[in-house]
């Protein structure tokens, strides 16, 4: 690796800046693979029903993923820098009936978000503390919330339901920018912007990969890692707000099992767009692309009658498959060497 | 020279007649990738004697116990037991040979029973396979006995205190009835009354007729249990013999003799004004009223025992573990620094010992590894600019003389010494007024090592003041003006370039008598 396209002949040696074009990184990245994957299933879904290149039907399968992607992209930061929130369905669950019970207080529109986006905050605040301020492991402390957050929503709301929802309050859910574009995608479009930007972009998005590849490293660079972490919590806990405040106004009203089980779909999404489930590496874009896989694949199987169980299964054996495939790959090509 | 005195003299028991050695290795070589950790050494061990292996950190000591219990191979050489050749392919061939050893740090199951510890991996059976749980209580206790420990072995591990966790330890060695038992530093976390009790089990072991490979750096307890000696340095044997045939001033030449001038840079500092003054910096359990002044331009060197507390007082210092009493000073004002961030903002940085966790952050490129703790500077308004951070690391490899593929390759791919390079050139990016190096060229290769203390002469020179932790004698004594010797969380004596000896160091360092302060 001594003679590089830099060396013309200096005698002092230097190291160039890059070993690999970024156009070349991105033939071998993730990225493009599963860009390949969402190409298929969208061909795919397209021979296998004549509803599904339909404008107006895709705009309806984007519902599928917009409110999980809008979590998935905090979920994704988070999980790069080694933690991660299993109570975010559940966070949801509790800023809906929050908003429900402020609506029944005569709460309007803009009070309604601000309470939203205030539970979340809060909610992602409590988790912050216990992982940050009390050192306990995020894993333990989220599924203790995920319990809490819900229960609360069950005590208050039993099995009634929060309605009546000001009709300004669904334009969040059910409101379109232009033609077929709704208000969601565009907001799934701008929040999927600013966090590339801040993961890629920022000072604090390097910072989340440091933490993430190596905390107790990090920390002997200066780095407030308890800081980061807690804005991580933080930022998870207001993006649950804002999905919370979505799908509360798309659906008009608010159950305690609101989004239940959203928690997996949400990190099978960030896992599945190459994000490690250990720490220190993924992307953005990835899980931009991830989002519309799983939105294709759900809505496609919905055109053909596919019970959501065998959906599930189907996401289930996905992201065993994405996760596995590199590995054996791996593996056959060292045994081929070998 | 030196090397012809092993095996000169023959060992004879009591009644007069030669004993032969249990256990002998002979022509023992072992290298890693850019170290020959040890060079055509000879050991011999001798039933009902204790054997002291004397050496600097990094002589070998480690990698002859190793060998010895089958976790590394020797390159070349032979292990004989009883005469008859043998050969250690893993830890299992060791322990069945009849080798055992009880490490510093023994690792040990905190949640399981004494009993489960001391025979995890060889329980007594029963008819069925199963383990038989009467059997092995009995035995433990038995074992417990014989080392003189008041343990129930259903006790859980975890409840013990530290000394008695080493008693486990030691019980779980002998559970293996071996004939060669090898204790490695067994003393060094040990509390007096507690080092007493260690001593007669070793004489009980002694009278049991075991072969005693003892590792320490206490010169008091070497001449009080050993019968013989061995002293490695840099990786070769330069000397073995007769405990009674020699005094400690001996010992401890052999030990440091070595020319000290052969490959560190010539200096002529030129020390500016006073940067950092300490006082009085203390911590609960690590270190206590340490104090000193560090002026610009200067290299102090901080030698000692491992555990004596440095790296523990350096942390402090740069803001990761917190004092309880005690101030700095820099530049005639008082900082105070509770987090490495604002150490790093009054120009306080720290190489770390440990560069696998602490140092380097595997996983980002080379030029991110670099511009971490400067990316306020490279950035603007909260955004990267990577051809900044590009010419930031391009500038420093530069200086360090890196040998890498590519600024953007990951910085976990090479090697040691040009990791070491990169967090160097991590902090200097910083622009510190104070850089501690902890450890600067441990595990690096000779060539990585040389350009390390070039390059600190060149800072040093450059105004930077640096404080040097180092456990290498010719290290201390080539780079350092000044020494500070540290032992147990205390400053034991303060060398100026004068009055720096090896054996001074060493004599401060073990705390034996008449040391000059």
């Amino acid at each position: 690796m001594s003679v590089t396209a830099n060396e013309t002949g200096s005698i002092e040696r230097q190291i160039p800046d890059r070993l690999k074009s970024p156009a070349q990184r991105f033939l071998a990245s993730w990225e493009l693979l599963l860009l390949g994957v969402a190409v298929a299933v969208f061909t795919l879904n397209s021979f296998a029903s004549p509803y599904f290149l339909d404008a107006w039907n895709l705009s309806d399968a984007t519902y599928n993923f917009t409110e999980k992607a809008m979590i998935a992209f905090a979920m994704a930061l988070l999980i790069i820098s080694g933690e991660i929130d299993l109570s975010v369905a559940s966070i949801i669950a509790l800023a809906s009936t929050a908003m429900g019970f402020a609506v029944q207080m005569g709460a309007d529109t803009s009070v309604l978000i601000l309470v939203g986006v205030g539970v979340g905050l809060l909610c992602g605040a409590f988790n912050g503390v216990l992982v940050t301020g009390l050192g306990l492991p995020s894993i333990v402390v989220t599924i203790g919330t995920m319990s809490l957050f819900r229960g609360i929503s069950y005590i208050v709301l039993g099995d009634k339901a929060y309605t009546g929802y000001p009709s300004s309050f669904a334009f969040f859910g059910q409101g379109y920018v232009w033609w077929v574009v709704s208000f969601e995608f565009v907001l799934f479009v701008l929040f999927a912007i600013f966090f590339a930007i801040v993961l890629h972009r920022t000072s604090f998005g390097r910072l989340v990969y440091a933490i993430g590849n190596n905390p107790v490293g990090a920390l002997f660079s200066g780095i407030q890692v308890a800081r980061v972490k807690f804005v991580l919590f933080l930022l998870t806990g207001a993006m649950s707000g804002v999905a919370a405040i979505c799908l509360t106004s798309r659906l008009g009203a608010t159950r305690p099992s609101i989004a239940f089980g959203w928690e997996l779909e949400v990190v099978t999404m960030v896992v599945l767009g190459g994000v490690s489930i250990l720490g220190g590496a993924g992307s953005i874009p990835g899980v931009v692309i991830a989002a519309f896989v799983m939105g294709m694949v759900t809505f496609g199987f919905g055109l053909l009658n596919v019970p959501g169980i065998v959906m599930s299964i189907f996401i289930g054996l996905l992201l065993i498959a994405v996760i596995a495939l590199p590995r054996i790959a791996r593996q056959v090509l060292a045994r081929g060497r070998g | 020279m030196l090397a012809n005195m092993q095996g000169v003299s023959e060992v004879h028991s009591q009644s007069g007649e030669k004993i032969e050695p249990l256990l002998s290795l002979t022509g023992i070589s072992k290298s890693f990738p850019g170290v020959k950790a040890l060079s055509d050494v000879s050991l011999e061990l001798y039933p009902g004697r204790v054997t002291a292996l004397v050496g600097e950190n990094g002589a070998g000591k480690s990698t002859i116990v190793k060998i010895l219990t089958g976790i590394y191979q020797p390159d070349e050489g032979e292990i004989s037991i009883d005469g008859r050749p043998v050969t250690f392919s893993t830890a299992q061939d060791a322990g069945e040979a009849g080798v055992t050893a009880i490490h510093q740090e023994t690792v040990l199951f905190d949640d399981l029973s004494v009993a489960e510890n001391i025979f995890i991996g060889h329980a007594p059976k029963t008819r069925f396979g199963l383990i038989d749980r009467a059997a092995m209580a009995e035995k433990a206790r038995a074992l417990l006995e014989r080392v003189g420990a008041q343990i129930d072995p259903a006790v859980t591990l975890r409840d013990l205190g530290i000394a008695n966790k080493h008693l486990v330890a030691i019980a779980r060695a002998l559970s293996i009835d071996a004939k060669i038992v090898i204790m490695d530093e067994p003393t060094a976390s040990l509390s007096h009354k507690e080092i007493e009790e260690t001593y007669e089990l070793v004489e009980r072991l002694k009278a049991e007729g075991k072969a005693i490979l003892f590792i320490s750096h206490k010169f008091d307890e070497i001449f009080r249990i050993a019968d013989r000696y061995t002293v490695f340095r840099d990786g070769q044997m330069v000397g073995a013999g007769r405990i009674d045939d020699i005094n400690e001033r001996e010992l401890v030449k052999l030990m440091v003799g070595r020319s000290v001038d052969q490959v560190f840079p010539n200096r002529s500092p030129q020390l500016g004004e006073e940067v950092l003054r300490v006082v009085g910096y203390s911590h609960p359990t690590e270190f206590e009223d340490i104090g000193f002044t560090l002026r610009k331009g200067e290299i102090l060197g901080f030698y000692g025992l491992v555990g004596a507390g440095r790296s523990e007082f350096m942390q402090a210092l740069f803001g990761i573990t917190r004092p309880s009493k005690g101030a700095i000073r820099i530049d005639d004002e008082i900082a105070v620094i509770r987090d490495p961030n604002a150490a790093i903002r009054h120009g306080i940085v720290y190489v770390p010992e440990d560069r696998g966790t602490q140092g380097a952050i595997k996983g980002l490129p080379i030029f991110q590894n670099i511009s971490l703790p400067s990316l306020k500077e490279t950035s603007k308004n909260g955004f990267l600019r990577l051809a900044e951070e590009f010419r930031l690391a391009r500038d420093y490899t530069q200086r360090l003389d890196l040998r890498a593929a590519a600024l953007d390759q990951d910085i976990g791919e090479l090697s040691g010494g040009n990791q070491q390079k990169v967090v160097i050139a991590k902090w200097l990016a910083t622009k510190p007024r104070v850089i501690i190096l902890d450890e600067p060229t441990k595990g690096i290769d000779i060539g990585s090592k040389a350009a390390v203390h070039e390059f600190m002469a060149e800072l040093a020179a450059e105004g930077l003041a640096v404080i040097m932790v180092s456990s290498e004698i010719p290290e201390v004594l080539g780079m350092s003006d000044r020494v500070i010797v540290m032992r147990e969380g205390r400053i034991a004596a303060e060398f100026n370039r004068e009055e720096m000896t090896p054996e001074h160091l060493v004599r401060a360092a073990a705390g034996i008598a008449e040391v000059r302060t």
